[in-house]
């Protein structure tokens, strides 16, 4: 993976540094509160209902052992034993003293990290698949251009300040496991009959109150103008995007009104205009950071397949991990091991220091090292041999890490809500554990299913994007929550639609239930969910849900 | 007060004239996009500097062929958070070569000095709490930087190529 060189640790230093001096001008009076916000944000930090919550940046959710490591001592020494991993490949502190700030930004920039425009109106981490570099359906791998594009986002100098916050996500595979069309800014890397590489660039999406998937605006922009592009695009967001009104500040709301042709237009124009070769790509760089994420040094000897069958067959636990938990890897004999976070009734997301000391523990004794953290809210070790599978889960199930649930309905994605985040208007977590508890039992029939979960209208808990889909609202006082069907991600991202009234919150799990009913009484074959809603339509599961009794 | 780049703190010497206040015969001063667009042609034959305040919804596009009369063009951060000026004194430095003063006004703050002298502005209009060497010290807390940007400081991928600028 990529390390610092001296620039990278000069720059962190600095910056460690220059926090430092902000944090003590705060507490020596000499800035407001107001006038440190914009400070302490630009450095994640943000001030909760009951404490500091940081927000770590993990660039594009890969992690060291090493850094897994510091996570966990983080979370020990300066939280509460734990940390919470988010929607955005990042993790979270959520009872952080601002005093000692500055001391956990040093101790990540020891181990080349940091909280850096993890919060504010500017770019925030970049994200991609999971899988990169593992996965078998790949063109290369896009670590090498989120390396570089965030690089190049950190303190831009003239996008620092957009209308609001620009979230960008890249995908180099068949299956697009980044939900890259509900970003700001999304880009597919694509190789032209030529044989160059490129981006496929699409802008505009992005949920919140306003949900709406991105438009390709140009099919095929080479590599070696990547940095143009992007600047065209934010030059033209940063001066017309809408500065009015915090809920029409996105890109997305732009690329509505003037249209995404328009839209395209204006970038075009721009870019036509810009100087392209002063910041132009060249491949001998493109190859130096490439280089950096270089395989392992993967063990190629034939994996004893009879043996894992034996274990699976002697162990139900085993199969059923096997069965979910396992993507195929492009290396004969390994297999992408993604290591739930979603043990049933628990708070999704969530996870101990000890788990993080003995999940990179495990990564170095079986796992080269790395670990990935996912979008869905789970941890992935991308290199495992086969043949060390059953140790593997053996080890994790003994801590509490060995959910068979990846994809199932408990996978739930979940907001830290009400309990965690002063935008929540609703409480998700116990939302989110009272569901997963009643629906294990049957997970297994009902399949690849999602729920996702947002306390507000934000949206973290990408609930548009859901098969199922809830969002808790404030109604006078009261939590209720509003249920949306037929969202997706991924290749065939869909934004769901309301199905009715909000149902209150102790009626969530019940109505949730009779929906499933819906599904499992009218699917055809191994229709997903997604696909039943879209042929048998949303009379059948309203009347589920509303009809009198 | 007036901070210029190298970190200390000065007068303004300019008269920034309302649209109905008279030229003054020679000083130095700036007018409104709005007058500068209507009597342009009286302006350029003003015998002092001249000095222009592009609001900050403008394009500076409209100034360019305006811009080797110029000496000073003011942009305006009506408050911190609102970006749009950087993109304009970007525009104006790297697309249409404006070399004269460029001075940011408005809601200026110390913590962002790096950023606007990266995308061109020379001078800042800083409140009267400013302190020359606290403010001074902004410019050179972060000397790393991951872009190419206005101020032709050399930037870190270049710089990795062995080709700084």
């Amino acid at each position: 993976m990529y390390r610092y060189d001296d620039f990278d640790h000069r720059f962190i230093d600095e910056r460690v540094a220059q926090y430092r001096d902000q944090v003590r001008r705060r507490l020596a009076g000499q800035l407001s509160e107001d006038e440190f916000r914009p400070l302490r944000l630009m450095n994640g930090l943000y001030l909760q209902l009951h404490a500091y919550m940081l927000r770590v940046a993990i660039p594009y959710g890969v992690l060291s052992s090493n850094q897994l490591r510091k996570l966990a001592q983080i979370g020990r020494r300066f939280d509460r034993g734990y940390g919470h991993f988010t929607t955005r490949q990042n993790i979270q502190f959520h009872w952080i003293k601002l005093e000692e700030t500055p001391d956990i930004l040093a101790e990540l920039a020891s181990v080349e990290m940091h909280a850096i425009q993890t919060s504010g109106n500017s770019f925030r981490n970049t994200t991609t698949d999971p899988f990169a570099g593992a996965a078998a359906d790949e063109i290369e791998d896009p670590r090498t251009y989120a390396e570089i594009i965030r690089q190049w986002s950190t303190l831009h100098p003239e996008f620092s300040f957009l209308p609001r916050k620009f979230k960008i996500a890249i995908s180099a595979a068949t299956e697009d496991r980044a939900a890259v069309k509900m970003h700001d800014l999304g880009l597919y890397l694509r190789r032209n009959e030529a044989g160059e590489i490129g981006f496929e660039v699409m802008v505009g999406g992005g949920l919140g109150r306003t949900p709406l998937l991105s438009h390709t605006i140009n099919p095929f922009v080479p590599r070696r103008h990547l940095f143009s592009y992007l600047e065209a695009v934010l030059r033209v967001y940063n001066q017309y995007g809408r500065r009015d009104n915090l809920y029409k500040s996105r890109i997305k709301i732009l690329v509505q009104s003037l249209g995404p042709k328009k839209f395209a237009e204006e970038v075009e124009a721009e870019w036509n205009a810009s100087d392209r070769e002063a910041v132009a790509l060249p491949d001998t760089y493109v190859r130096e950071i490439a280089a950096a994420f270089a395989p392992p040094n993967y063990d190629r000897s034939p994996t004893d397949e009879g043996a894992i069958t034996r274990d699976a067959a002697g162990n139900s636990g085993f199969a059923r991990w096997l069965k979910h938990n396992i993507a195929t890897h492009k290396v004969p004999d390994h297999a992408i091991v993604t290591i739930s976070l979603k043990p049933i009734g628990e708070t999704p997301g969530d996870c101990t220091s000890d788990q993080m000391d003995l999940i990179a523990a495990l990564a170095d004794e079986l796992g080269h090292g790395e670990i990935r953290v996912t979008y869905e809210q789970n941890l992935v070790l991308p290199h495992v041999r086969r043949d060390r599978l059953f140790t593997l889960w053996q080890k994790l199930d003994a801590a509490g890490l060995g959910s068979s649930n990846i994809g199932l309905i408990s996978d739930i994605i979940c907001c830290p809500g009400m309990d965690y985040c002063s935008l929540a208007t609703a409480r998700s977590i116990p939302v989110a554990q009272d569901l997963s508890r009643h629906l294990a039992a049957r997970e297994e029939a009902i399949g690849n299913f999602s729920i996702k979960i947002s306390g507000c209208i934000n949206a973290c808990g990408h609930h548009h994007l859901g098969n199922i889909g809830i969002l808790g609202v404030d109604k006078n006082g009261e939590e209720v929550y509003q249920i949306t069907l037929g969202g997706d991600a991924g290749n065939d991202a869909a934004i769901g639609a309301i199905l009715g009234p909000a149902v209150k919150s102790g009626e969530v799990t019940a109505s949730i239930d009779k929906l499933i009913d819906v599904y499992l009484d009218r699917r055809e074959g191994s229709e997903r969910f997604p696909e039943t809603y879209r042929r048998i339509g949303a009379k059948p599961f309203k009347d589920a849900l509303y009809a009198p009794r | 007060m007036l901070l210029v780049e190298d970190g200390t703190l000065g007068e303004d010497r300019w008269r920034h004239l309302e649209d109905d206040e008279a030229v003054p015969e020679d000083p130095a001063i700036t007018v409104s996009l709005a007058r500068w667009l209507k009597t342009r042609d009286t302006l350029r034959t003003h015998n002092g500097k001249l000095g222009l305040r592009l609001p900050n919804n403008a394009a500076p596009e409209e100034i360019a062929p305006d811009l080797d009369r110029l000496d000073l063009i003011v942009l305006n951060f009506p408050k911190f958070t609102d970006g749009r000026a950087y993109s304009q004194a970007r525009l104006l430095r790297d697309r249409f070569g404006y070399k004269g003063e460029l001075r940011a006004t408005g809601d200026v703050l110390r913590d962002q000095l790096l950023f606007m002298r990266r995308c061109g502005f020379n001078s800042f209009v800083v409140g009267e709490r400013a302190v020359a060497e606290e403010w001074g010290k902004a410019f050179g807390e972060v000397d790393v930087f991951y872009q190419k940007a206005a101020d032709g400081t050399p930037w870190v991928m270049r710089q990795r190529l062995g080709k700084p600028n």
